[in-house]
C-alpha cells in the first residue's frame, strides 16, 4: 500500500447548535498525530477562530466550505494521499459519504482513513443498521424506516401511540422527538422530511436509562471500551441536552459488562479503526433481577451509533485523561493500540481502559431565552449551546461545580433564583408543572426546589424517570443547604465539622458569608485559618495506580494532599472562556491557546483553568498545566494562593475573566497588562463617558437612568430611536433598541428586573451610520499592532450577529484617521498594555463616535490575526513583558468576511431575525480575491446555496426602491421571483417585472407564501422587515405572530436559506451577479497569507 | 446509619482517621487496593481477598446496594475490612436486596471512609503493600495473611458435583478449590463441563473416578504455602492430565513444574490490566486481576502465553507439548472485563487433544465471545 505523505481532513465549520467546538478539538489532536508521524496535514474549515486552522498546527489550510463541490476541488488541487471524515462531525462525515457515492475519492486515489467508509454508510442508514444489529443478536427498538408522511403514520399506528420519531442523516438529533398522536406526527413529518429523506418511526422506550460507551478498534481487532457515562436525565432528553456523568454510577457489573461487551460486538462488526460511540437504553426494572449471566439477559437497546468523534467523545477524552481523537488518528494511519504511549502516565500505553478515581458530571448550557419567542422544552433534539464539566470526589462535589461554571448566575444546585417569577415568587404546583413535568433548562433546580419543599423522591421518580440515586444524591445537596440556613449566629460559631461538609459538598465561601451575613474574603480568610482548603489532584487515567507525569488537575475537598508540587514565579494562569454560549464562543479558545503558546517564548509555563470539555485549550498538551476548574473568585484564588504565579492573565478568555479582574485585582492578584483599575474605568460608563469628554472624542448622547421616567424624559430630549443596554454587557443580554416612549417603559421593566444593581444605559441610536471596529494591542499606552474590520450591515446589528469585512473597505481616509486618532488618545489615557477593542459609528460626513471599548481581547481577535498574518494575541503576551515591536503592515489587497452561523431551525418558535441582541452560534471566515468572492464563499460556508430556480423576495415598504436595482439583478440573471402582494406591485409598476404573486398567510387562496417554501418550491428567501413593522408590531417582550414571522420561521423549519438584512441581500446578489460557482478562486489561506509575521 | 470514628492504622506506622460504617469492630491484615469502578460485591466476595483490608480507588462505594447471595463470587464476604471514600447507603437498585453498609454489619465486617483514598494509594503504590488495621475503639495485634495457610480458611471442605442442564455428552473437569470465585464453575457448566469441586488438599492420586482435566483455581496468599496443591499438580502433571490454573492455581501450575514465583511490590488489583498474548499475533487482552505474587522463572517445557503490556511481568505460561496451561487474570471475570473467557473453552477443546502431541499453543478468541 502507497505510503501516506499528505492527508486531507474535514472539518465541521461554523460552531451551530448540536455540532460545536469539540470537532475544533478532535480535529487539533488528529492534525497532532498527523505531525509525530510526519504526515502532511491540509484542513478544510471555513471556521476562522478555530485553533486547528492556525498554522502552528495545520500545514495548510483552506477556508472554504465544507461541501463535496469545494472538496473535490481541493482535492484535484492538493492531491492528497488520504482523508480524514470522522473528525468533522456530521458535517465531515456527510460530505465524504457523498464524495465517495461519486466515485471521487477513488478516481482522485485519495483512501479514506480509518473505519471502513461502507460501515460508516451503514451506520447512518437507520433501517438497514437495525437489520445489521438483528444479525450479530443485538437489540434495538421496534422500528421502522419511512420516506412519506403516510408511512410514517402508518408505522406509528402499528407501534402504537406515543413513539419516538428519528430523522436519519441528522446532526444532534434534529427533527426528533416523542410523538404522542396522529396530528403531531403528521406535524413533525413534513418538518422532518425537510432535513431528511428518511426518518424513523420507533418503539419509545419509557424512562429507560441512556448509557453510552466510547470504544476504539486498531486493526488488529484490538479493541476497549474507553469510557462509559450515564445520563442523569432517562431516555427521551437528548444526550446532548442531558446533565451525564461518567463513569456510569447506577450500573451493577453485570450491566456495566454486559454493555461493554455489547459495544464492542458492534465494533467489530462494523470494523471500526479509530473511535466508535454506542447509545443505549436500558431498562431499570427488567423483569429478571439477577445480577448473573446465567439467567435471561438484561433488557437493552442500542439506539445510537456514531462512527466517528462526537461530542460524547470528546466529553469522555476530557473525563478520563484518554485523548480519543488523537488515538483514533493514529489507528487510522495503521498503528496499532499498544504502540500508542499514554500520553497522561508516559509509562504505559493505549491499550488499556482508564480506571477514575473521581466523578465527572457533564452539564449543557442553553441560551433559549435569547431567542424570543423560542421554545423553552427540550427533549431528543438538540437546543444547547455549550457545556461545561465538573469534576469531583463525590458527585454533589461535582454537580455543584458544574452548575457554577454554566455562569448562568446561580452558585448551587438548590438555588431557587432561576424559579422565581416575576413577583419572586415560588409556587410549587407551578415549578412542577412548568420544569419537572415537563423538561426544561430549570428541571434540575426545580427538583432541588421540591425536595426542599418535602416532595418525596418516590413521588420525582415516577415524575421524571430519573434515577433514585441521583434524586438521593440531590437530597444530600438540599438538605446541606437546610442545615446551613438553620445556622445562626456569627461565622466563628459554624463549627470545622460543618465548614468541612459545606465545602465538601460545595457549599461556596459567598453561601455561607450570606448565611453570617460577612463577605466572602471573611469566609475564606475563615477556612484557610481552619485549614479547610482543597486538594488538588491529577487525573492520570490509572487511578494512582502508576506514577503518572500528567498535568491535568482539579480540586477537591475529599483530599488531605497535593499531588503536585506548585510552579511559583515560572507559572503564569490564564483564565479561559468557560461554557461555549451566545457571544462567548472557540474564538476566545484560540486565544487562550494562542497565548499558552507564546508564554514559552518568554520561559514561563501557562496554567490554564477552564470548565469547558469542548475546548482546545483544555487538551492535555496545549499548557504546561491544567485545571479543569471553575472560573469564579473563590476557585481562582485557591489556585492561585497554592500556585503563587508569576501573574494572571485575564484578557484574552473574553468576558468570563474580565469581570472577575476588578475582585482578583482587589486582592492584589498580579494581572498582566492593563491594570484592573482603567479596566473598571472603561467598564464603568459615567467614567468612560467622562474620559472620552475630556479627550475630545465624540460619542452618542447617553444617560445613566436609575429610574423609567429619567430614562423616557431623556430619549424624549434627544430623541427616538434610543439603545437601551445594562451596564455589563455580554452579547447584548437585555439591550434593546427602542422606537416609542411606551416601548421604552415596557422593556425597562423587564430590563431592570436584570439589573437590580446597575443603573440601566440609555443612548441615543445613529440610524444609518456604518459599525467599524479597531483591534488592538498597545504597550504602555503605545498601539503596537491594530486593524480595521467594518460591519456590513449598519448600526443595529450586534456585532456577534454582523457580516465582518476585513480589511475595512468602505471607510474615507478621514474617517480612518479619526478612528485612529482616537484610540491612541485612549490608549494613553488608560495605559493600555495588552488587547483592547473599540467599536465606532461612522456617518456619511465622516463624523466617528465611540460605541463602546473592551479593555480585552474581542471576538474578531482570530478573524483580524488570520486576515493579516499577525497573530494578535501573540503580540498580547510580548507586550506583557515589555517585548511587543511595533507592527505596521500595508492593508491588504484580498477580503476576508466573517459570516455568522444561526441555529434558528433548532429553536422552534424563535424569530430568524438580526437585532441588536446577538442571536448567532457560530462563524467563519472566508478569504477571496474581493469582497464579493469572500462573501459569496462565507455565505455559503454557512449553508447558503446559490438559488438555482426560484427566490422568494418579501421586501418592506421602506426599502423597496433601495433594493429595486438588487431585483432587477435576480430577474436578470434568470431566476423564477416569487413575490408577496406589495413587492409584486411595486415590481410591476416600477420595473416592468412580471412576478408570481402569493399570498400571505392570511389573505388565503391556494399557495400562500409559506407553503412555497414548506414545499421548497423556493430555494431561497430575501425577507427585509419593513420599519414600519418594526414600529407598531413585535417586540422582544410581546408575542406577536406577523406574517414576516410566519415566512422567516418556514425558511428555518425548513432549512431554506433565508437573508434578512438589506446591506447583506444587495451584496449577495451582487455576489451572485459576479460569481458563478467556477470563476469563485479556491486557494489556501497561505495564497493570501504566506507566513505568520510576528 | 451512626457512624463511629475510626482509624487506618499502617505498618509503617501512619494513621488515618475516617468514620467507620457497617460493622463496628477491629480487624488486621494486609492492606491492597483496586482501581476497578464497577463490582464491589464481586470483589468482596472473592476469596482471593481472604485476609485483606481492601481499599477501593473508585470514590463513591455502595451504589447499588448489595445484590443477592446467589450472585456473589463466594458464600461471604472475604475481605476482612474496607477503605472507601466515601460510603454510599443505597438500597434502590432494583438487583438490591440491601444496603452495602447492612451487609457489612450482617457479616461483622468493618468499613471505613478515609476521604483521601488516593494517597493511600500512592503510599501502597510507592511503599508496597504492606500489613494494617481498622481500628474502632479497641486495637488488635496486625495479621499477615501471607505467612500462614489461608487457602484452608476459603476452600472447600467436602467433594461437590455442578451438572450443566441440557447437556448429555460433557467434559468431566475436577476443578481444585483453593478459595474459587463461582463464576469459574458457572463458566466452566456453560461450557458445557460437568465440575467437581475438590479441596485445596484432596488428593487426586487417590481418587477413582474418571475426569477430562484439572482446574486450578484462584485463591488467597502465598502459593508456596499450599504445598499439597502444589503435589497434586506435580502428580497430575506427570500423568499428562490437562491443566487450567487461574491465578493462584498459575503460580501453583508453575511452581509444581519446576517455576518460580515472588511477590509484587502491591500486585495488580484491577479490571484493566492489558494482556499481551505471545502467539505471533498483535493481539492484546483486557483482564480482570487480583494478586499480589506472581510468575518469576517459568518452568521447563513451558513458554510465556501472556504478558502484561504495562510492566512485562507474566500473565500465563503454557506447554509447548501438553495441554498444561495457566492466566495470572481472571478469564471468569466478575467483576471486570470478560474478554477472555475463550480460555475456558480453549482448555476444554485441548482436553480433548491428550493424545496429540503436536499440540501448539495459540489463541482462538473469535469462536468463543457472543
Amino acid at each position: 500500500m502507497k505510503k501516506i505523505k499528505k492527508v486531507l481532513i474535514l472539518g465541521s465549520g461554523a460552531l451551530k447548535i448540536g455540532q460545536a467546538g469539540e470537532f475544533d478539538y478532535s480535529g487539533s489532536q488528529a492534525i497532532k498525530a498527523l505531525k509525530e508521524e510526519g504526515i502532511k496535514s491540509v484542513v478544510i474549515n471555513p471556521n476562522i477562530a478555530t485553533v486547528q486552522t492556525s498554522q502552528f498546527l495545520a500545514d495548510r489550510v483552506y477556508f472554504h466550505p465544507v461541501t463535496p463541490y469545494f472538496v473535490e476541488k481541493i482535492i484535484l488541487k492538493e492531491k492528497p494521499d488520504g482523508i480524514f471524515l470522522s473528525f468533522g462531525g456530521q458535517t465531515a462525515l456527510n460530505c465524504g459519504v457523498e464524495l465517495y457515492k461519486s466515485g471521487v475519492l477513488k478516481k482522485n486515489n485519495v483512501r479514506v482513513l480509518g473505519s471502513p467508509i461502507e460501515s460508516i454508510i451503514l451506520t447512518e442508514d437507520r433501517d438497514e443498521f437495525a437489520k445489521h444489529l438483528k444479525k450479530i443478536r443485538q437489540m434495538t427498538p421496534i422500528s421502522f424506516a419511512v420516506t412519506t408522511e403516510k408511512s410514517a403514520l402508518d408505522a406509528a399506528e402499528k407501534i402504537g401511540y406515543p413513539v419516538m420519531m428519528r430523522s436519519a442523516f441528522a446532526l444532534g438529533g434534529q427533527g426528533s422527538g416523542v410523538v404522542r398522536n396522529k396530528e403531531e406526527m403528521t406535524l413533525h413529518a413534513k418538518e422532518a422530511f425537510a432535513f431528511s429523506p428518511q426518518i424513523l418511526v420507533e418503539q419509545y422506550l419509557h424512562h429507560y436509562k441512556e448509557v453510552e460507551y466510547e470504544v476504539v478498534r486498531d486493526r488488529d481487532d484490538n479493541c476497549v471500551t474507553v469510557c462509559n457515562m450515564e445520563n442523569f436525565d432517562p431516555l427521551g432528553i437528548h444526550t446532548g441536552e442531558s446533565i451525564v456523568v461518567a463513569p456510569s454510577q447506577t450500573l451493577t457489573n453485570f450491566e456495566y459488562h454486559t454493555l461493554r461487551r455489547a459495544s464492542i460486538d458492534i465494533v467489530r462488526s462494523l470494523g471500526i479503526i479509530g473511535e466508535c460511540n454506542i447509545q443505549f437504553a436500558l431498562n431499570p426494572n427488567p423483569k429478571n433481577k439477577l445480577n448473573s449471566e446465567d439467567t435471561a439477559p438484561i433488557e437493552y437497546a442500542v439506539i445510537e451509533v456514531n462512527a466517528r468523534l462526537s461530542r460524547s467523545s470528546a466529553l469522555a477524552s476530557k473525563a478520563t485523561g484518554y485523548p480519543l481523537a488523537y488515538v483514533a488518528a493514529k489507528l487510522a494511519l495503521g498503528k496499532r493500540l499498544w504502540e500508542i504511549k499514554n500520553q497522561v502516565t508516559q509509562v504505559t500505553q493505549s491499550f488499556f481502559e482508564p480506571a477514575l478515581d473521581y466523578v465527572v458530571v457533564k452539564f449543557p448550557r442553553w441560551d433559549i431565552e435569547k431567542f424570543k419567542g423560542a421554545d423553552e422544552r427540550i427533549g431528543s433534539s438538540m437546543k444547547s449551546v455549550g457545556e461545561v464539566m465538573g469534576i469531583g470526589r463525590t458527585f454533589p462535589e461535582a454537580l455543584q461545580k458544574a452548575v457554577r461554571m454554566l455562569e448562568i448566575g446561580v452558585t448551587s444546585a438548590s438555588s431557587t433564583k432561576l424559579l422565581e417569577d416575576d413577583k419572586n415568587d415560588t409556587d410549587l404546583n407551578k415549578i412542577i408543572a412548568d420544569h419537572i413535568r415537563r423538561p426544561t433548562p430549570k428541571r434540575l433546580f426545580a427538583i432541588c426546589y421540591a425536595l426542599y419543599r418535602n416532595i418525596s423522591i418516590e413521588e420525582l421518580h415516577k415524575m421524571t424517570g430519573i434515577t433514585k440515586w441521583f434524586l438521593q444524591e440531590l437530597q444530600k445537596i438540599v438538605d446541606v443547604y437546610k442545615h446551613l440556613h438553620n445556622q445562626k449566629g456569627s461565622l466563628t460559631s459554624l463549627t470545622t465539622e460543618d465548614l468541612i461538609w459545606f465545602k465538601r459538598m460545595g457549599v461556596t465561601d459567598s453561601e455561607i458569608a450570606k448565611q453570617f451575613k460577612t463577605k466572602e474574603i471573611t469566609v475564606r480568610a475563615y477556612r484557610k485559618k481552619k485549614n479547610v482548603t482543597p486538594a488538588i489532584f491529577q487525573i492520570d487515567t490509572l487511578a494512582a495506580e502508576f506514577p503518572a507525569k500528567t498535568n491535568y488537575l482539579y480540586t477537591t475537598y475529599h483530599g488531605s494532599h497535593h499531588d503536585v508540587k506548585p510552579l511559583h514565579k515560572k507559572g503564569v494562569i490564564i483564565l479561559g472562556s468557560g461554557p461555549y454560549r451566545i457571544g462567548s464562543s472557540v474564538e476566545f479558545d484560540w486565544s487562550c491557546v494562542s497565548t499558552a503558546m507564546r508564554l514559552s517564548k518568554y520561559k514561563k509555563a501557562s496554567i490554564i483553568i477552564n470548565c469547558n470539555p469542548e475546548t482546545v485549550s483544555t487538551d492535555y498538551d496545549m499548557s504546561a498545566r491544567l485545571y479543569f476548574e471553575e472560573l469564579n473568585l473563590e476557585r481562582v484564588m485557591d489556585i492561585y494562593e497554592f500556585e503563587k504565579s508569576f501573574g494572571l492573565v485575564v484578557s484574552v478568555g473574553g468576558q468570563t475573566p474580565n469581570n472577575l479582574a476588578h475582585e482578583l485585582h482587589k486582592y492584589k492578584l498580579p494581572l498582566l497588562g492593563t491594570s484592573a483599575v482603567n479596566i473598571d474605568r472603561a467598564e464603568d460608563r459615567n467614567i468612560f463617558s467622562e474620559v472620552l469628554d475630556k479627550l475630545g472624542i465624540r460619542q452618542p448622547r447617553w444617560v445613566s437612568a436609575t429610574t423609567e421616567k429619567q430614562a423616557i424624559d431623556f430619549s424624549k430630549t434627544v430623541g427616538f430611536p434610543v439603545l437601551v443596554r445594562p451596564s455589563y454587557v455580554l452579547s447584548g443580554s437585555a439591550m434593546n433598541i427602542c422606537e416609542t416612549s411606551e416601548e421604552l417603559s415596557a422593556f425597562l421593566q423587564k430590563a431592570s428586573k436584570v439589573n437590580t444593581n446597575h443603573p440601566v444605559t440609555v443612548s441615543k441610536f445613529w440610524e444609518n451610520a456604518s459599525e467599524i471596529e479597531l483591534d488592538a494591542v498597545a504597550q504602555n499606552g503605545q498601539i503596537v499592532l491594530y486593524a480595521l474590520s467594518e460591519h456590513l450591515e449598519q448600526a443595529g446589528v450586534h456585532s456577534g450577529d454582523a457580516t465582518i469585512i476585513f480589511p475595512a473597505q468602505r471607510v474615507y481616509l478621514a474617517t480612518a484617521q479619526k478612528i485612529i486618532d482616537a484610540a491612541k488618545k485612549l490608549a494613553k489615557e488608560y495605559a493600555i498594555t495588552g488587547p483592547f477593542n473599540i467599536q465606532f459609528l461612522a456617518r456619511e460626513d465622516t463624523t466617528v463616535s465611540v460605541i463602546e471599548m473592551n479593555l480585552r481581547a474581542s471576538r474578531t481577535f482570530p478573524l483580524i490575526s488570520k486576515g493579516s498574518g499577525y497573530n494578535f494575541a501573540f503580540t498580547v503576551v510580548d507586550s506583557f513583558f515589555g517585548k511587543a515591536i511595533k507592527h505596521k503592515y500595508e492593508y491588504p489587497s484580498y477580503s476576508v468576511i466573517k459570516a455568522p452561523q444561526f441555529s434558528f431551525s433548532r429553536l422552534t418558535g424563535a424569530d430568524p431575525i438580526l437585532r441588536v441582541e446577538m442571536a448567532s452560534t457560530g462563524e467563519v471566515g472566508c478569504f477571496g480575491p474581493d469582497v464579493k468572492a469572500a462573501f459569496l464563499t462565507s455565505m455559503l460556508a454557512v449553508g447558503h446555496v446559490i438559488p438555482k430556480k426560484a427566490v422568494l423576495l418579501s421586501v418592506g415598504n421602506a426599502y423597496k426602491e433601495d433594493f429595486a436595482s438588487y431585483m432587477q439583478i435576480l430577474h436578470n440573471l434568470g431566476y423564477t421571483l416569487y413575490t408577496t402582494e406589495g413587492t409584486s406591485s411595486f415590481l410591476k409598476h416600477r420595473l416592468n417585472i412580471q412576478t408570481k404573486s402569493v399570498p400571505k398567510g392570511y389573505q388565503g387562496g391556494a399557495q400562500t407564501v409559506v407553503d412555497l417554501i414548506q414545499n421548497g418550491i423556493v430555494d431561497c428567501v430575501i425577507n427585509i422587515r419593513d420599519k414600519k413593522a418594526l414600529k407598531n408590531g413585535e417586540r422582544i417582550y410581546k408575542k406577536e405572530i406577523t406574517d414576516g414571522f410566519k415566512i422567516r420561521r418556514a425558511s428555518a423549519d425548513h432549512n431554506i436559506p433565508l437573508i434578512t438584512n438589506i446591506h447583506a441581500a444587495k451584496l449577495f446578489v451582487s455576489s451572485l451577479k459576479y460569481n458563478n460557482l467556477n470563476k469563485l478562486p479556491i486557494e489556501p489561506w497561505d495564497h493570501y497569507v504566506p507566513v505568520v509575521k510576528n | 446509619m451512626k457512624s463511629k470514628q475510626a482509624r487506618l492504622v499502617m505498618q509503617d506506622g501512619s494513621s488515618f482517621v475516617g468514620m467507620n460504617f457497617g460493622h463496628h469492630s477491629s480487624v488486621a491484615g494486609e492492606v491492597v487496593f483496586t482501581t476497578g469502578m464497577v463490582g464491589y460485591p464481586e470483589s468482596m466476595t472473592d476469596p482471593s481477598y481472604r485476609g485483606q483490608i481492601l481499599i477501593f480507588t473508585y470514590p463513591l462505594i455502595g451504589n447499588y446496594g448489595v445484590p443477592e447471595n446467589q450472585s456473589w463470587e463466594s458464600r461471604q464476604i472475604n475481605v476482612a475490612g474496607i477503605v472507601v471514600s466515601t460510603y454510599i447507603d443505597d438500597n434502590s437498585h432494583p438487583s438490591s436486596t440491601r444496603t452495602l453498609g447492612e451487609w457489612l454489619k450482617s457479616e461483622k465486617k468493618p468499613g471505613i471512609e478515609i476521604k483521601d483514598t488516593r494517597l493511600l494509594t500512592q503510599k501502597l503504590r510507592e511503599k508496597g503493600a504492606m500489613l494494617g488495621k481498622i481500628i474502632i475503639d479497641k486495637d488488635i495485634p496486625w495479621y499477615d495473611p501471607n505467612v500462614i495457610n489461608i487457602v484452608d480458611e476459603v476452600s472447600t471442605k467436602s467433594v461437590y458435583t455442578v451438572t450443566p442442564e441440557n447437556t448429555k455428552k460433557t467434559k468431566k473437569i475436577v476443578l481444585i478449590d483453593c478459595g474459587q470465585k463461582r463464576n469459574i464453575v458457572r463458566s466452566l457448566v456453560r461450557h458445557g463441563a460437568t465440575v467437581t469441586v475438590v479441596p485445596w488438599d484432596f488428593d487426586l492420586t487417590k481418587y477413582n473416578k474418571t475426569y477430562d482435566g484439572v482446574v486450578v483455581s484462584n485463591g488467597p496468599g502465598d502459593p508456596k504455602i499450599v504445598k499439597s496443591t502444589i503435589a497434586t499438580v506435580a502428580a497430575l502433571l506427570k500423568k499428562n492430565t490437562p491443566v487450567l490454573g487461574i491465578c493462584l492455581g498459575h503460580q501453583i501450575l508453575a511452581l509444581a513444574a519446576g517455576g518460580d514465583t515472588y511477590k509484587l511490590k502491591y500486585g495488580h488489583r484491577s479490571q484493566n490490566q492489558p494482556c499481551k498474548i505471545h502467539d505471533g499475533s498483535e493481539k492484546y487482552f483486557l483482564t480482570t486481576q487480583n494478586h499480589g505474587f506472581a510468575v518469576g522463572k517459568i518452568p521447563k517445557g513451558f513458554q510465556e502465553w501472556f504478558s502484561n503490556g504495562n510492566d512485562g511481568t507474566n500473565e500465563g505460561i503454557i506447554h509447548a507439548r501438553w495441554p498444561f496451561m495457566s492466566v495470572q487474570f481472571h478469564p471468569e471475570a466478575f467483576p471486570g472485563p470478560n474478554d477472555t473467557r475463550w480460555i475456558f473453552d480453549y482448555f476444554l477443546k485441548k482436553t480433548g487433544l491428550l493424545r496429540h502431541p503436536e499440540f501448539i499453543s495459540g489463541s482462538d478468541p473469535e469462536t468463543s465471545s457472543g
